[in-house]
């Protein structure tokens, strides 16, 4: 009998959480398929069963975070499967079995690395009971023994978040597992895209980037950095889109009270999909004046509380304008449809290697298709494609970014 | 349907039908050891086998646990299936040499050519003031012996049913017997016989806390999770059963459910059996605890003899529902 293990996607991922499981027990897979989606800090990855075999119980319910090399089900040879299916048995449960070679002491699912100087308490059934439920460890307060946080003090959490998350889904969309919570989500931007279809006379502007030299500089100085602090492509277009918005400020602000309201400041809404369904685009605040490493660190706060539900309102508010970027997606190219009152939206699709004419050559490069959906009544294409072609300017200096 | 034929007895007379019904049913077994004859042991356990079965088979042996103890060996090796009686774990350890370097060993150093199908019985535990001399419970020490199989009989059935499967294992079996259980009163079925001798029980069923015990401990957990009951309580009572090899599986189980655990354990808790499984299920099931697993073992001291003493340094009814209440919160 196999075992289908949380894969390791890159050296310096510890844990992974289970988005989705696209096979279920009893069905019969080949070396290859596909058989779960995993996330990990750095996207949402496919993941392939390295045997043949015929899928057993899940042990990892989806949603689930454990760490590398946890047991996600067990594989049962065809023939054995099949008798044991018939018989109405599954595999013995391995909770208790065969955990000490799978967790390797450096493994500890912690959601972030520790930053207070006192070690947090907390039982380690408590911990994964928190993970499982989207708890954030330490905004709860234990009861335990010592101020430990211990099952009982996760699930009151949960049933508190649960309950006033219910209350907010009215007014503010935020993930939850309940149906309604969804549906709220679903109507709000069912209730914002129709009005930004109604209302906004978009015109859309396209242009394929060459990302060679921006990926080359990205990846010389990512070998200089420690791990943790590793930049992801997202940010030097975010970075880009920033410098390129101080040289075409028009498309940063609002179409209010039949007039362009620039703004000067630069929050840019970062759409970040939710498991379960549906789009939240909270802003990263002040874009132009951070660094690459603190938006880098801002990027990934932001898409962490977003799914963990723990978004300030301000980020919800206040964007002047919005990227969004589904080349996790594998998608080509994206025409947005504009959030109003905001009068642009620059959507990036895959980074992806393509043919490439330049100087009468043919080559291979790695190129981005960047879109452009604008609000003609507050700018023209004219001005939009300034803008694209600003992007591609600040692109190829990475460096000064 | 009339109920099942049951008959009321004791746990001495349990232990004396497993061996009268060894004797009778294979011709290689024989008894031996310290006024196991003319005396009818020295817990009245064989009392009435020297008139049944002959001097041949029940055998009164001299005082010296490593002369009887290594002719055991040699009888097992020679063919036959010895039970062996040392009078109480304090004075085995004048055998220990042959118990370990011999019946423990030979088969590894003859290269699989020689088992040693050995039973020695011996009691073990204190509660009835016999102090340092004879009380102390040592049984985690054999448990660390590869090579051995050891056994903690803590109810009837398997007092009556353990010794029947251990004669049947071509390796050495320890089974120890606590003497505070020698009075046990209860039913036992009337055709009651072997039991299995390698799974831990479920003694009580429960859903907060896993108490993990042996031997008479047993009782004790089991009186202190009837009062936790009552006050809401479920603790669920493991009995080990065996100590060597340990059946991981069941107290692992109990505790993914649990997700607390409570080792009961005799022994003096350095070194002990408990810190073994302690240490199993930290290493097997960590990510199911709520709170650190939590051990009652015995003072670290030679048995005391005066009454009040001894029982202040046994796991005791009140310490077990105390700690029970500390961590499930309600203490």
């Amino acid at each position: 009998m196999g075992e289908f293990r949380m894969p390791s996607l890159g050296a310096d991922m510890e844990a992974g959480r289970l988005v989705e499981w696209l096979v279920k027990p009893g069905d019969r897979c080949r070396r290859g398929d596909i058989v779960a989606t995993v996330e990990t800090q750095k996207g949402l990855f496919e993941v392939e069963i390295f045997e043949d075999g015929i899928i057993g119980e899940a042990l990892v319910q989806a949603g689930q975070r454990v760490p590398v090399g946890t047991v996600l089900a067990m594989i049962n040879p065809e023939g054995a499967a099949a008798a044991a299916e018939k018989a109405g048995t599954v595999p013995p449960p391995v909770t208790v079995k065969a955990e000490p070679e799978q967790l390797k002491p450096a493994e500890v699912p912690s959601e972030r690395p520790p930053v207070r100087a006192e070690r947090l308490a907390c039982s380690p059934s408590a911990r994964r009971l928190a993970a499982e439920l989207g708890v954030n460890v330490e905004d709860v307060r234990g009861t335990g023994p010592h101020g430990a946080i211990q099952r009982i003090d996760i699930e009151q959490a949960a049933q508190k978040a649960a309950s006033s998350a219910e209350a907010a889904a009215a007014s503010r969309p935020l993930p939850a597992a309940a149906g309604t919570l969804q549906q709220g989500m679903r109507q709000a931007i069912a209730a914002a895209m129709s009005r930004s279809n109604r209302e906004i006379p978009h015109y859309y502007l396209e242009m394929e980037i060459d990302m060679s030299r921006p990926l080359h500089w990205l990846e010389g100085e990512n070998l200089k950095r420690p791990i943790r602090e590793r930049l992801l492509p997202a940010v030097l277009l975010l970075k880009g889109v920033a410098k390129a918005l101080r040289d075409v400020p028009e498309l940063n602000g609002y179409w209010l009270d039949e007039r362009l309201q620039v703004k000067q400041e630069l929050h840019i809404g970062f759409a970040v999909a939710l498991r379960g369904g549906g789009l939240i685009t909270p802003a990263i605040h002040h874009v132009d004046k951070l660094g690459l490493t603190e938006l880098m660190k801002a990027m990934g706060d932001l898409v962490e509380r977003t799914r963990a539900g723990r978004l300030r309102s301000s980020e919800m508010t206040d964007t002047t304008i919005t990227v969004t970027n589904l080349g996790d997606l594998g998608v080509r190219a994206v025409y947005g449809v504009i959030y109003p009152p905001q009068v642009a939206l620059v959507a990036f699709g895959r980074i992806m290697e393509r043919p490439w004419a330049e100087g009468g050559m043919l080559g291979v490069r790695r190129t981005v298709t960047v879109t452009l959906a604008a609000d003609h009544r507050a700018t023209d294409g004219h001005r939009g494609s300034q803008f694209l072609e600003a992007l591609n300017r600040h692109l190829q200096l990475p460096e000064e970014l | 349907m009339s109920e099942q034929a049951t008959n009321s007895t004791t746990y001495r007379e349990a232990v004396k039908m497993a061996i009268r019904e060894a004797l009778i049913r294979d011709e290689r077994v024989f008894l031996m050891g310290e006024d196991v004859g003319y005396y009818g042991g020295c817990y009245a356990v064989s009392k009435g086998l020297l008139a049944e079965f002959g001097p041949e088979r029940i055998r009164d042996t001299p005082l010296s646990e490593s002369a009887f103890v290594g002719a055991g060996i040699g009888a097992a090796l020679g063919g036959m299936r010895p039970i062996v009686e040392v009078m109480t774990v304090n004075f085995s350890l004048l055998a220990l040499d042959q118990i370990m370097n011999n019946a423990a060993t030979i088969q590894h150093m003859s290269g699989g050519q020689f088992n040693v199908p050995l039973v020695i019985r011996m009691a073990t535990g204190a509660g009835k003031q016999l102090a340092a001399q004879h009380a102390h419970s040592l049984e985690g020490w054999y448990a660390h012996i590869p090579g051995l199989r050891v056994l903690s009989p803590a109810t009837l059935e398997d007092a009556r049913g353990m010794l029947w499967s251990a004669l049947q294992d071509p390796d050495p079996v320890i089974i120890f017997e606590n003497n505070t259980l020698y009075n046990l009163e209860g039913a036992l079925a009337a055709d009651a016989g072997a039991v299995d001798i390698d799974s831990a029980m479920v003694r009580r069923p429960g859903t907060d806390i896993t108490i993990i015990t042996y031997s008479a401990s047993l009782y004790k957990c089991l009186d202190a999770a009837a009062a936790l009951a009552k006050e809401g309580i479920e603790a669920e009572v493991i009995d080990l059963r065996t100590l060597r090899p340990l059946d991981d599986a069941t107290y692992l189980a109990s505790i993914a459910r649990t997700h607390r655990a409570l080792i009961v354990d005799e022994g003096w808790r350095s070194g002990s059996i408990s810190a073994e499984i302690s240490a199993r299920i930290m290493e097997q099931a960590f990510y199911e605890l709520d709170i650190p697993v939590a051990r009652i073992c015995s003072a670290e001291v030679p048995m005391p003899y005066a009454r009040h003493m001894e029982e202040a340094a046994l796991p005791q009814v009140d310490a077990i529902v105390a700690t029970v209440k500390r961590m499930v919160g309600h203490g």
